[in-house]
This record gives structure tokens, C-alpha cells and sequence, in this order.
């Protein structure tokens, strides 16, 4: 209940305080915020959120989770092989280091304007924090949990599956944590860029339209879903790695 | 039967200035004894002298510059499924992500053993260890002790001909350590299991072990061997208070003082 009230203490703040400066507002282009709200309503119909939000939600996901599987695999290959890791660190530094922004346009050449494109797009900027945050995880993994594993022979996929990947949990976590808010950052302006639906299409329709409320709506929305997600992340979290946060309020308290 | 025949390490590690090379350290000279089917040798020897070395040379886990191990007459390439090892770091050897359970249970998968075998030797280990009933809890939920058991349990679940353990009370208080020496003197009667048992403790390896070996400070090699003619029958009040225990303990404090007084001769003139 407490817990409840300090989350959500400073959001209702912050709206009740844009509710009152912006209740006599005449500027066009920031309308008052009741005026906002209520063209939410009547904008985000279930229609609407099937045909824009749903599409987004499904690229987004697609991207995110083929991001996830790409990064954990080829981080802990990497992570596991010195060799390997010699060989590709310099690569993975230049193109790590390219905004994925810009290539939208060059993916756009190859792959259309398709879904294809936005989830590759959503892929190239998702894969960097999980990939590096998955090597550097198998890296740390404790010599002793190797040296039992295999003194008690367990070796091949048992040996990744039931020690390597615990192990290195945590750190893959935050990765994973990373890569969502780039996500839906990647979602938005893929869509802004090329599209015939979705949230960010819909946003820069209504912008286009000086539908000035309906778009401020749509940011709000935006806005919700990425808070939503991200609640969602951390529920997952907190029960994947529920022997990690007891481990360490163990390991504090002594 | 566990034999040592020879046995030399010398890690190479990167030196700090690239051109120089390698830095080289020697951890065990040369090693001989044998530990007999259904023995427990207790290996004495001060902090740094290459126990754990050894022990990772006799486990596979580690390769030998020299000489050999053999375990049952087949010589050691890799770790072997007739051996189980409790490391020195037993918190960091348990994996914190599972349950007690799963961490005696997973090296029995390996082996591909059916389900209800797996199920009759965690429960059979962890009541042999007087952990019943702490199953479901996290190892990191124990107590340093209690953590200790769930190893020891975990290498006696899995079967082994020969039983290795690296100092494995070095950070458990006198109480504990107390109990869990019996235990092990226990398991060892019951089980008929082959153990060598690590320790930089005088008084604990002659309390537990039927031998004791006795290892120099480096560069390493064995100093002396003495069998430990006490009682089978221990416990830690009388055996304790013996006064043969008291002469086994003053010999091998004496040759252990020695082998630091030998190393300090030897390595004088060369500085
Ligand atoms: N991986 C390693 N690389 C280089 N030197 C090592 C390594 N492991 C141990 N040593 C050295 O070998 C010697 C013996 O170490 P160790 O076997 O851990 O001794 P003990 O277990 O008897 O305390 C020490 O001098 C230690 O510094
Ligand atoms: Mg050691």
C-alpha cells in the first residue's frame, strides 16, 4: 500500500500540477490538459487500439524478443570463447556505436516499409545491451560454480542451461532492461519515419492534421504503454531473480 | 585406489611486462603416496603450499606439469564420475539459484539416473547429513554450517568411490567444525567411501584421518607420513584428551616446523 503510494505519489503531482497551469491555456499548440483528456477518449476507441496499437504492440514485441534471443545466444558463444571474443569485439564496438536511427532509411532500401523493416530496425538497437551485458555476465561467472560443474560432470547445453545462464542472470537482466525502453523508442520512430498504422504513424498523422489534443493523447498513451511495460518487466524480474535479491539482502545484512 | 606418482605443477601466468615473458610458480616440486581403497588420509600443510593445486590435479580439473595421478588403476584426464569433490569455498561452490534440493540433484541428472533413484538418494544424502526438511530452502538462507552439509551432501548423493575435501571447515566456527568432523568420520564408516581430506589444521587431520601426510611450504613435497594408531572409535572429548593423540599431534607439528626450517635453509643461500 505504501509501496503503492510513493510509486505513483510524484506522476499524479506532476498531471494535477499540468492540470492547473494549463486549465486557462489559449496556445494552440498546448491545449489545456481537460481538453486533452477528453479528446482521449473519444480518439483511443477499441478500433483504434486494434488498428494502431496492436500493430505496434506486435512489432515491437517481435523485435524485442528476436533482439533478446540473438543477444543471449551470441553473448554467452562469446562471453564462453576467448577466441571468438578476440575476433568480433572490435566489430561489435564500430557497429554498436552507429544511433540506430539512421538506419532506418538504409534498412528501409533492403527490407521496405514493411513490419520486416521496423522489427530489424527494433532488433539493430535492441541486441547491443543485451549481447554486451550477456558477455560481460558469462565473463563473471565464478570459477568455483565452473570448476563444481564440471568436477561433477556436468558439461555441454546442461552445463549453460543450469549454470552459466543463472549465473550470468542478473547482469542479462539489466540488458534486457535496457533494450526494452530502446524498444519502444525504435517502435515510435520506425513508424514515424515509413508506415500505415501504428502509434507513431497515428501521432504524426494527428500532428500533421493539427489535431493538436489528439496528438498530445496519443504521446500520453505512449507514455502509459511504456510505463506499463516496464512494470511488467520488473514483475518478471523480481520473481526470475528472486534468489538473487535474497542473495543480496543476505549477503548485506551480515 | 588413489595414486600420486611424481606429481609437479608449475602454473605459467602472463608476466606484468610483456617482453619478460612468463612468470613462472612452482606449486607442488614433487609428490608420491597413495591413499588405499576404503582409506582416509588426512594431507597437512601450511597456507599456500599447493593443497588445493593438488587436489585439482587429482580431480581432472587441472592439468599436471609432471608425474601422474591414477585413480583405480586408470590414469586421471579429466574429472572422473567416481569422484566427488567439496571445495574449499563452499558458498561460492553451491549455485545460489537453486533450491538445496536441485543443488544435490543436479550432478544425479547428469548421470542420467531415473527420476525415483534421484529422488531416494538427495533424501537418503540430506537425512545423512541432518539436513532433512531444508529442501526447498536456498543455500544462501543457511547458515555457514548448514551450507557446508548441503556440499558434503551433494558429493555423497552422487556416489563416489573417492571423496575429496579441501579444507572444508577452515570457516566454520569450533562448535560446527567439531560436528561436522564427526560426521565426516561417520559417513566415511558407513559409506566405505576412499577420502582425502585437506586441512592446514594439525589437530583435525590427526583426529580424523587413519594417516596423516605431511606436506612442505613450497617449492612442495611430501615431508613425512605417519599412521594415525588411535582408536576407531573417536570422539572429540577422548580421543582428544589421549596422550597418543598428544604425541601424534607434537610429531607432525614437529615435522611440519621442521619443513619450514628446511625451506627457509634452502632458500637462504640462494638470496
Ligand atoms: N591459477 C593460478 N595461477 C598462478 N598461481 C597460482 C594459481 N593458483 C594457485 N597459485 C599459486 O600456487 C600456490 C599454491 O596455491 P594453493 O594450491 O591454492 O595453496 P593452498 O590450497 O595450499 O593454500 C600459491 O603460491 C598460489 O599463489
Ligand atoms: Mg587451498
Amino acid at each position: 500500500m505504501k509501496r503503492l503510494a510513493y510509486v505513483l505519489g510524484l506522476p499524479v503531482v506532476l498531471f494535477a500540477a499540468w492540470f492547473v497551469i494549463s486549465a486557462g491555456s489559449e496556445n494552440f499548440y498546448a491545449p489545456p490538459l481537460s481538453r486533452i483528456l477528453e479528446s482521449f477518449g473519444r480518439t483511443w476507441t477499441l478500433d483504434r487500439l486494434q488498428a494502431d496499437v496492436l500493430p505496434s504492440l506486435w512489432r515491437l514485441i517481435a523485435g524485442y524478443v528476436l533482439a533478446s534471443v540473438i543477444g543471449v545466444a551470441l553473448g554467452v558463444a562469446i562471453g564462453l570463447s576467448r577466441g571468438l571474443r578476440a575476433t568480433v569485439e572490435p566489430v561489435l564496438e564500430f557497429f554498436r556505436a552507429i544511433p540506430p536511427p539512421v538506419l532506418v532509411p538504409v534498412i528501409m532500401l533492403f527490407a521496405g516499409i514493411g513490419d520486416g523493416m521496423k522489427i530489424i530496425v527494433i532488433v539493430f538497437g535492441c541486441v547491443w545491451p543485451v549481447l554486451l551485458n550477456t558477455v560481460e555476465g558469462v565473463r563473471a561467472v565464478d570459477s568455483v560454480q565452473l570448476d563444481t560443474a564440471r568436477a561433477y560432470g556436468i558439461g555441454g547445453p546442461a552445463r549453460i542451461r543450469q549454470v552459466v545462464l543463472p549465473a550470468a542472470s542478473p547482469q542479462i537482466a539489466a540488458g534486457l532492461r535496457q533494450a526494452l525502453s530502446i524498444a519502444i523508442i525504435l517502435m515510435v520512430i520506425s513508424e514515424m519515419f515509413a508506415a500505415s498504422n501504428g502509434l507513431g504513424f497515428t501521432i504524426v498523422q494527428f500532428q500533421r492534421s493539427f489535431a493538436i489534443p489528439e496528438m498530445w493523447s496519443g504521446i500520453i498513451l505512449l507514455g502509459l504503454l511504456g510505463f506499463a511495460l516496464s512494470l511488467l518487466f520488473r514483475l518478471a524480474e523480481g520473481w526470475v531473480l528472486r534468489w538473487y535479491h535474497g542473495l543480496r539482502s543476505v549477503t548485506k545484512g551480515r | 585406489m588413489l595414486e600420486v606418482q611424481g606429481l609437479r605443477k608449475v602454473y605459467k601466468s602472463a608476466g606484468r611486462s610483456g617482453r619478460s615473458g612468463q612468470r613462472e610458480v612452482e606449486a607442488l616440486r614433487d609428490l608420491t603416496f597413495t591413499v588405499d581403497t576404503g582409506e582416509l588420509v588426512c594431507l597437512v600443510g601450511p597456507s599456500g603450499c599447493g593443497k588445493t593445486t593438488l587436489l585439482r590435479c587429482i580431480a581432472g580439473l587441472l592439468e599436471p606439469s609432471g608425474g601422474k595421478v591414477s585413480l583405480d588403476g586408470r590414469e586421471v584426464n579429466g574429472p572422473s564420475p567416481g569422484l566427488a569433490m567439496v571445495f574449499q569455498e563452499y558458498g561460492r561452490s553451491l549455485f545460489p539459484w537453486m533450491s538445496v534440493r536441485d543443488n544435490v540433484e543436479l550432478p544425479l541428472r547428469q548421470k542420467k539416473l531415473p527420476r525415483e533413484r534421484r529422488v531416494e538418494l538427495v533424501e537418503q544424502a540430506l537425512e545423512a547429513v541432518g539436513l532433512a526438511g531444508t529442501e526447498s530452502a536456498f543455500p544462501w538462507q543457511l547458515s555457514g554450517g548448514m551450507q557446508q552439509r548441503v556440499a558434503i551432501a551433494r558429493a555423497v548423493a552422487y556416489e563416489p568411490s573417492t571423496l575429496l575435501m579441501d579444507e572444508p571447515f577452515a570457516a566454520v566456527d569450533a562448535q560446527t567444525r567439531a560436528d561436522l568432523e564427526d560426521l565426516v568420520r561417520a559417513l566415511w564408516q558407513r559409506l566405505g567411501v576412499t577420502v582425502l581430506f585437506i586441512t592446514h589444521d594439525i589437530d583435525e587431520a590427526v583426529y580424523l584421518g587413519q594417516r596423516v601426510v605431511m606436506l612442505s611450504s613450497s617449492p612442495t613435497v611430501v615431508q613425512d607420513e605417519v599412521t594415525v594408531d588411535l582408536p576407531a572409535d573417536r570422539d572429540q572429548l577422548h580421543t582428544r584428551a589421549d596422550p597418543r593423540f598428544t604425541a601424534l599431534r607434537t610429531h607432525v607439528y614437529e615435522q611440519i616446523q621442521a619443513a619450514k626450517l628446511g625451506a627457509v635453509s634452502q632458500a637462504a643461500p640462494r638470496s
